[in-house]
């Protein structure tokens, strides 16, 4: 059986960079998945990887196992990426289309079960992945990131107010925010393709 | 009929809604409140069509790479917490070491004013002799500390062993530099101050009650207190730069 994350965490801070090494492999595809789709850009996504590991490995002496490791080091990445797409946002740039993965977009689409419901099935354009990327950069920093976490990683409201450093009701009400301004900008669009 | 918020169908569709077989029963009867759970399934089904660019599974050792050189290094964490202010007084010691014997051995420029050839040794002995008080203090309360444990059983003295042993390269700093001034008397002193450390330090950490009765007769018989509380006040008390320790027969720094 594989040591689990803390064993690996005691080791790293006693200086032994090989435990760190072994945590940065078991956790830099996740923290990717996450950053991606906060910031929406392949480029942004890989930044927020290093940094969040760099910052992880700076602050080591400060995680305290009250939380799982894995938790603390998404609540360092939702941290960056949060930075991140603030930033742009106050520079008044706009987060970048998933253009570059609109083929996946397709793939998946037409990987749908033929019994499922039509709308999927009319995703079948690319321009839906548009249309959903903008939506998504739509939502505010703090709605992006309770949608992210807990539709697209599935954690629950308690997980997301963890990481998030506030109250779950919080946590809620920025999951229903975010799905309340998805579902005015994207119900046309299913609603036509039905 | 009350109809479901948009927030308990959020909820529902998420699977964290208090009650859930309520409002999965009352879906089932209302056809408003389905059709609008219906048009939010569809709506987050096509969110989760928003593609990630894969990554390969040696993604993470190619993260490892990029960020090995970027990482600072730690030694800080390979020291549990005592240790570490330990090495940062040691750290504080030297540097004043350092300013102390660079002040003192530095060839003086020719021609410098008087008054100023004779306030430098005064400033650098100043600067020395804070450093050792403050030492001094340090050592002494680990010394008293052991001498007036009370204990039936072994005593557990790791606590006083850790500090013991991070004074012990001080010691030896401060024992150089007096023999290298010339200050023999302050020199002995830290001689047998850095012989009880090192002895103390190299103790088993549960000390059998025997043994800290030795120890203390030790203290009491070599009389190593005292020598330090007279030496701690007497260069926390000295102004001159060619004043007296007080040790018979005085001696200077």
């Amino acid at each position: 059986m594989e040591p689990s994350d803390g064993t690996y965490v005691a080791r790293a801070r006693t200086g032994d960079s090989d435990a760190f090494r072994l945590l940065v492999e078991r956790h830099s595809r996740s923290i990717f998945r996450l950053a991606y789709r906060m910031t929406g850009n392949e480029q942004d996504a890989e930044d927020v990887v290093q940094e969040s590991l760099l910052r992880a490995f700076k602050q080591l002496g400060g995680f305290d196992h009250r939380a799982s490791f894995g938790t603390w080091l998404y609540r360092i990445a939702t941290n960056c990426s949060l930075d991140l797409v603030r930033a742009r946002k106050r520079r008044g740039e706009n987060l970048a289309p998933a253009s570059d993965a609109r083929g996946e977009t397709e793939d998946a689409v037409l990987a749908l079960p033929a019994s499922g419901p039509t709308p999927e099935r009319a995703a079948l354009s690319g321009e839906v992945a548009e249309h959903v990327s903008a939506a998504m950069n739509e939502l505010s920093a703090t709605e992006r990131t309770a949608f992210v976490l807990r539709h697209f990683e599935g954690m629950r409201m308690e997980e997301v107010s963890r990481v998030l450093d506030c109250q779950p009701g919080a946590a809620k009400h920025s999951v229903f925010r975010a799905v309340q301004k998805l579902r005015r900008a994207l119900e046309p669009l299913v609603s036509a393709a039905r | 009929m009350n109809h479901l918020s948009e927030e308990q169908l959020i909820l529902h569709y998420y699977g964290e809604e208090p009650d859930a077989p309520g409002a999965e029963m009352h879906l089932d009867e209302c056809a408003a409140c389905r059709e609008l759970y219906g048009s939010l399934q569809r709506v987050l089904n096509v969110v989760d069509t928003l593609p990630v660019p894969e990554r390969s599974p040696g993604y993470g050792a190619e993260v490892w790479r990029r960020i090995e050189h970027r990482l600072p290094a730690r030694r800080w964490f390979r020291l549990p917490a005592p240790w570490r202010w330990a090495a940062a007084a040691l750290a504080l010691a030297s540097l004043l070491l350092v300013a102390f014997l660079a002040g003192r051995f530095y060839p003086q420029p020719r021609g410098s004013g008087a008054m100023a050839s004779a306030a430098d040794p005064q400033l650098r002995e100043g600067v020395l002799l804070v450093a050792v008080g403050d030492y001094l203090e340090r050592s002494q309360t680990v010394l008293i500390e052991l001498a007036n444990a009370s204990s039936d059983g072994p005593l557990d003295i790791s606590s006083e062993q850790q500090r013991a042993a991070g004074l012990i390269t001080e010691n030896r700093l401060y024992r150089q530099t007096a023999a290298h001034t010339g200050d023999a008397a302050m020199a002995g002193v830290l001689e047998e101050l850095e012989r009880v450390l090192v002895d103390i330090a190299h103790e088993p950490s549960s000390m059998p009650a025997a043994d800290v009765e030795n120890l203390r007769d030790r203290l009491r018989g070599e009389g190593i207190l005292f020598q330090i509380r007279v030496l701690g006040a007497n260069v926390k008390n000295r102004k001159e730069p060619a004043g007296l320790v007080g040790q018979p027969g005085g001696h200077k720094l």
